[in-house]
C-alpha cells in the first residue's frame, strides 16, 4: 500500500548567506538581510535555516543541566578550582554554613545544585564532591560509593524513561563529568589514581587534572605528564575526549590536541590580584603572581575551554548516547536473563528474548493469531 | 544518595564562557542534519504537489493520480534539500485517490494506520535493547496539511471526519486550497465558518505557540488568520520588473508571494520559519507520547497496580511470562494431539491401503492360477496331440519304406 521512500536528490537551494555559529562559509555576493524575502533576486529563499535561530530559541528557553564530579584526596583544592571554573562559590564548602575541615571516615557523596545564568542562557549546575576519597587508611574500594551514585543516577532516568506516563523531560542527574586531581608528586600515577581511573572511565567521562601545579616547574610538569599519558596508556584508561568517539576528522584534529596536553595542570583561585594595571585571579607568593588564565602560568584556560566553551555540549552527549545507553544495555539483558530457566522453557520465547527487550516481545505476542 | 533537592541562584563574578551552550548546541544539530515530514491530505488535483514545489522551491518527482484509485493510499518521497549550512531530509507524503471513492466511510483508515506505523516503528526503536536513536532517521508526521475545497460555503463532513480521527495523532494545519477561485469577501465568511465548524466539532487543529515573547506576537496573529488561503505555482510570470511565482490568468495575475493575493507566506513563514521546530516537538512530546502510552497500556502495562503502588515492569513481566508459558504449553499440548490424531488417522488409511493390496494380490494370484490351469490343459491337449501325430508319422514313414522297398524289388524283378 505504501511505496517505500526514496532518498533521492541532493538540492541546493539558493545559498543565503548567514553567519553564525563557529562555521564560515563561502561568500555568495552581497550579505542580505534574513528579512529581505520579497528581493526580485532572492528567488531562491525558504527559511530551512530560521531552523538554527528556533533551535536556539528553545535551548534558551529550556536552560540546560550540567553535573560535574569531583575527586581526588583532600586538599587538592577541589572546591577552590570549581569556584574558579564557574566564578562564584558553587562549591560545597561555600555553601556549609559552618564549613569544618574534618576528613569524613567513609566517602560522602555530596551534591549541590545552583541556577546560573550568564547572556540569556541559564544553567542549572550540580557539583557533586566526594569528601573522604582517598583519605582512609585503607583505600581498597574506594571507587565503589562513586560508582554507585553514578549509576543510581543512570538508574533513576532509565527508571523515569520506561515509565508509561513520564515526563515531558526527564530530569538529568546523570554525572557528566567526572574531574579526577591527581596529586603533583611529579613522579608518576599511585596505584589509586590507576585503580579510580580504569574503573571509572568505562561508565563516565574522566578528565584527569594535574591539581596545584604551581608546584611543578615546567619541566618537571612536562616529564610528569608524559609519565601519566602513557601511564593511562599502558593501563587501557579511556580519558575524556575519548578516541573512539572522535566523530569525523576535523574531530578527531581538534581532539588530538587536546589528548596531548591531558592532563591539564591546573591551579586554581578566587581571589583578584592587580597585575599590570588588570584585575586577575591569581595566587600571589612572595616570589611572584601566579595568573590563573595565563597559559604561560597554568593550563587552568584550556580546562576551562574545554569544559565549559566548546566540549560541554559533547561531554553530555557522550554521556547520553554512549555512557547511559551501555548502562541500559547491561540493566535490561540482566532483567531479561534474571529469571531462572524453567525446565519446559520453550526455545522461542529465549530466542525472543535475545533479541527484543520485554515490552517488544509481548508486542508479537498480542500479534499471534488467536484461535 | 540522591541529588541535592536545593538550588540556589548564584550570581557570577566573571565571564565563565557557558553563554557559548546553545551555539555548541545548534553546531551538533548542523552536523547531524535535521529531519522533517509533511502529510498532505486532499482530493486528487486539489494543488497538494503544487503547493509542496511552491514552498520548498524545488521540483518534487510528481504524478499525477488517477480518479479511480478503489481505495485511499499514502505516498512517501524522501528529499535531501540543502539551504546555507542547514541539511533538511524532508519527507513529503500524499495521500492518493483521497475522496474519489463511493463509499468514503474507510478513507481516513490509511492515513491514520500510516501515522500509527510510525509511530510504532520509533517505540519499537526506543524499546530495542541495543538502539541507535541518535542515527534514527525519524519518519513521524511533524505537520500534517488538510486541504480544504474552495467551495465557499463550509466543511465537507469528510473533512470533519478525517481531521476528528487525526487530530489527537499529528499537528493539523488546514489550508484552502486553490483560493485564487474565492473572492475576497466570500473567503472571510469561508473562514469564519471553517473555523466554528471545526470547535464545535471538537477538531483541535495545531495553534501556533504563544509561549515564548519573541514570536507570541506573530504567532496569536496568525493563528487569527487560519486556515490559510494558499495558492500554488512554480511558473514565473512577470509582474513590474521582476519574475514572480504566479498564475496567470486573461483577467489578471494571481502572485503566489504577494500577501494581498493569498496566504501562502504566511503558510511558509509558520510551518518553516518560525514554527518547524515546535511542530517536531508537538510531535514528539505529545503525540507520540500518548500513542506510546496507549499502546504500552494496551500491552498490559501499567506504572501502578490498582491499590496505586508503584508496579514494578520485572513483576508485570514475570506475571506476563507465566501466562504467556501456560499458553504456549497449551498450544503445544493442542498441536501434539493433532499431530496424534493424524497419524492415526494416516495410519488407518495405509492399512485400509495395504487390505486393498492383499486382496487384489489374491485376485490376480487367482486369475493367475486359473489361466495356468486352463493352459495346462491345453499343453497336455497339445502334447496329446502331437505324440499322437508323431505316431501316426513314424507309422506312415514306415508303410512309405515299406512300399518302396517293394517297389524296387519290384524293379528288379522286371530287369531280371
Amino acid at each position: 500500500m505504501l511505496s517505500p521512500p526514496t532518498t533521492c536528490y541532493l538540492l541546493l537551494l539558493q545559498a543565503h548567506r548567514s553567519q553564525r555559529g563557529f562555521f564560515e562559509f563561502p561568500n555568495h555576493g552581497s550579505p542580505q538581510a534574513k528579512g529581505d524575502k520579497t528581493n526580485g533576486s532572492d528567488f531562491g529563499y525558504v527559511g530551512i535555516d530560521a531552523i538554527l535561530e528556533q533551535m536556539r530559541r528553545k535551548a534558551m528557553k529550556q536552560g540546560f543541566e550540567f553535573n560535574i564530579m569531583v575527586v581526588g584526596q583532600s586538599g587538592l583544592g577541589k572546591s577552590t578550582l570549581m569556584n574558579t571554573l564557574f566564578k562564584s562559590k558553587v562549591s560545597r564548602k561555600s555553601v556549609q554554613p559552618n564549613p569544618e575541615e574534618r576528613i569524613p571516615k567513609t566517602i560522602e557523596i555530596k551534591s549541590i545544585s545552583h541556577d546560573i545564568e550568564e547572556k540569556g542562557v541559564r544553567m542549572k549546575l550540580t557539583v557533586i564532591d566526594t569528601p573522604g576519597f582517598g583519605d582512609q587508611i585503607n583505600n581498597e574500594n574506594c571507587w565503589q560509593p562513586i560508582m554507585k551514585f553514578i549509576n543510581d543516577q543512570y538508574e533513576a532516568y532509565l527508571q523515569e524513561e520506561i515509565n508509561i506516563d513520564r515526563k515531558k523531560r526527564i530530569p538529568d542527574s546523570r554525572v557528566h563529568c567526572c574531574i579526577y586531581f591527581i596529586p603533583p608528586t611529579g613522579h608518576c600515577l599511585r596505584p589509586l589514581d590507576v585503580e579510580f581511573m580504569r574503573r571509572l572511565s568505562k561508565v563516565v567521562n574522566i578528565v584527569p587534572v594535574i591539581a596545584k601545579a604551581d608546584t611543578l616547574t615546567l619541566e618537571e610538569r612536562d616529564y610528569f605528564k608524559q609519565t601519566i599519558r602513557e601511564e593511562l596508556r599502558a593501563n587501557g584508561i579511556d580519558v575524556y575526549p575519548q578516541k573512539e568517539f572522535d566523530e569525523d576528522a576535523e574531530d578527531r584534529m581538534i581532539n588530538d590536541k587536546i589528548r596531548e596536553m591531558i592532563p591539564f595542570a591546573v591551579v586554581g583561585s578566587d581571589q583578584e590580584y592587580q597585575v599590570n594595571g588588570k584585575r586577575i585571579l591569581g595566587r600571589k607568593t612572595k616570589w611572584g603572581t601566579i595568573e590563573v588564565e595565563n597559559i604561560a602560568h597554568c593550563e587552568f584556560a584550556y580546562l576551562r575551554d574545554l569544559l565549559i566553551r566548546t566540549h560541554m555540549q559533547n561531554i553530555k552527549d557522550i554521556t547520553g548516547s554512549i555512557h547511559y545507553e551501555t548502562y541500559r544495555v547491561r540493566r535490561l539483558n540482566e532483567s531479561n536473563g534474571h529469571f531462572t530457566p524453567h525446565p519446559s522453557d520453550h526455545p522461542l520465547w529465549r530466542n525472543l528474548c535475545n533479541c527484543y527487550p520485554m515490552q517488544m516481545f509481548w508486542f508479537f505476542f498480542f500479534k499471534l493469531p488467536t484461535k | 544518595p540522591k541529588v541535592s533537592e536545593r538550588v540556589r541562584p548564584l550570581s557570577l563574578a566573571g565571564h565563565v564562557g557557558f553563554d557559548s551552550l546553545p551555539d555548541q548546541l545548534v553546531n551538533k544539530s548542523i552536523c547531524q542534519g535535521f529531519c522533517f515530514n509533511i502529510l498532505c491530505i486532499g482530493e486528487t488535483g486539489i494543488g497538494k504537489s503544487t503547493l509542496m514545489d511552491t514552498l520548498f522551491n524545488t521540483n518534487f518527482e510528481n504524478f499525477e493520480s488517477s480518479h479511480f484509485e478503489p481505495q485511499v493510499k499514502l505516498r512517501a518521497q524522501t528529499y535531501d534539500l540543502q539551504e546555507s549550512n542547514v541539511r533538511l531530509r524532508l519527507t513529503v507524503v500524499n495521500t492518493v485517490g483521497f475522496g474519489d471513492q463511493m463509499n468514503k466511510q474507510e478513507s481516513y483508515q490509511p492515513v491514520v494506520d500510516y501515522i500509527d506505523r510510525q509511530f510504532e516503528s520509533y517505540l519499537q526503536e526506543e524499546l530495542k535493547i541495543k538502539r541507535s536513536l541518535h542515527n534514527y532517521h525519524d519518519s513521524r508526521v511533524h505537520a500534517c496539511l488538510y486541504f480544504i475545497s474552495p467551495s465557499g460555503h463550509s466543511l465537507k463532513s469528510l473533512d470533519l471526519v478525517t481531521m476528528k480521527k487525526l487530530d489527537s495523532k499529528v499537528n493539523i494545519i488546514p489550508v484552502i486550497a486553490k483560493a485564487d477561485t474565492i473572492s475576497k469577501s466570500e473567503l472571510h465568511k469561508f473562514k469564519i465558518k471553517i473555523m466554528s465548524e471545526l470547535v464545535s466539532n471538537g477538531v483541535q487543529i495545531y495553534q501556533f505557540p504563544l509561549d515564548d515573547e519573541t514570536v507570541a506576537k506573530v504567532n496569536t496573529t496568525m493563528n487569527g488568520h487560519l486556515p490559510f488561503a494558499v495558492v500554488g505555482s512554480t511558473e514565473e510570470v512577470s509582474v513590474g520588473n521582476k519574475m514572480v511565482k504566479a498564475r496567470q490568468y486573461p483577467w489578471g495575475v494571481v502572485q503566489v508571494e504577494n500577501e494581498n493575493h493569498c496566504d501562502f507566506v504566511k503558510l511558509r513563514e509558520m510551518l518553516i520559519c518560525v514554527n518547524m521546530e515546535d511542530l517536531r516537538e508537538q510531535t514528539h512530546t505529545r503525540h507520540y507520547e500518548l500513542y506510546r502510552r496507549c499502546k504500552l497500556e494496551e500491552m498490559g502495562f501499567k506504572d501502578t497496580d490498582p491499590e496505586c503502588k508503584p508496579v514494578s515492569l520485572q513483576q508485570t513481566y514475570e506475571a506476563k511470562r507465566q501466562e504467556f508459558l501456560v499458553e504456549l504449553q497449551k498450544r503445544e499440548d493442542e498441536m501434539r494431539q493433532m499431530f496424534v490424531q493424524r497419524v492415526k488417522e494416516k495410519e488407518a488409511e495405509l492399512k485400509e491401503a495395504e487390505r486393498e493390496l492383499q486382496s487384489r494380490f489374491e485376485h490376480l494370484k487367482r486369475i493367475h492360477a486359473d489361466e495356468k490351469a486352463t493352459l495346462e490343459e491345453k499343453k497336455r491337449l497339445l502334447d496329446e496331440d502331437q505324440s499322437s501325430f508323431s505316431k501316426r508319422r513314424a507309422a506312415a514313414q514306415l508303410l512309405q519304406a515299406q512300399s518302396l522297398t517293394a517297389n524296387g524289388k519290384k524293379d528288379k524283378d522286371r530287369k531280371k
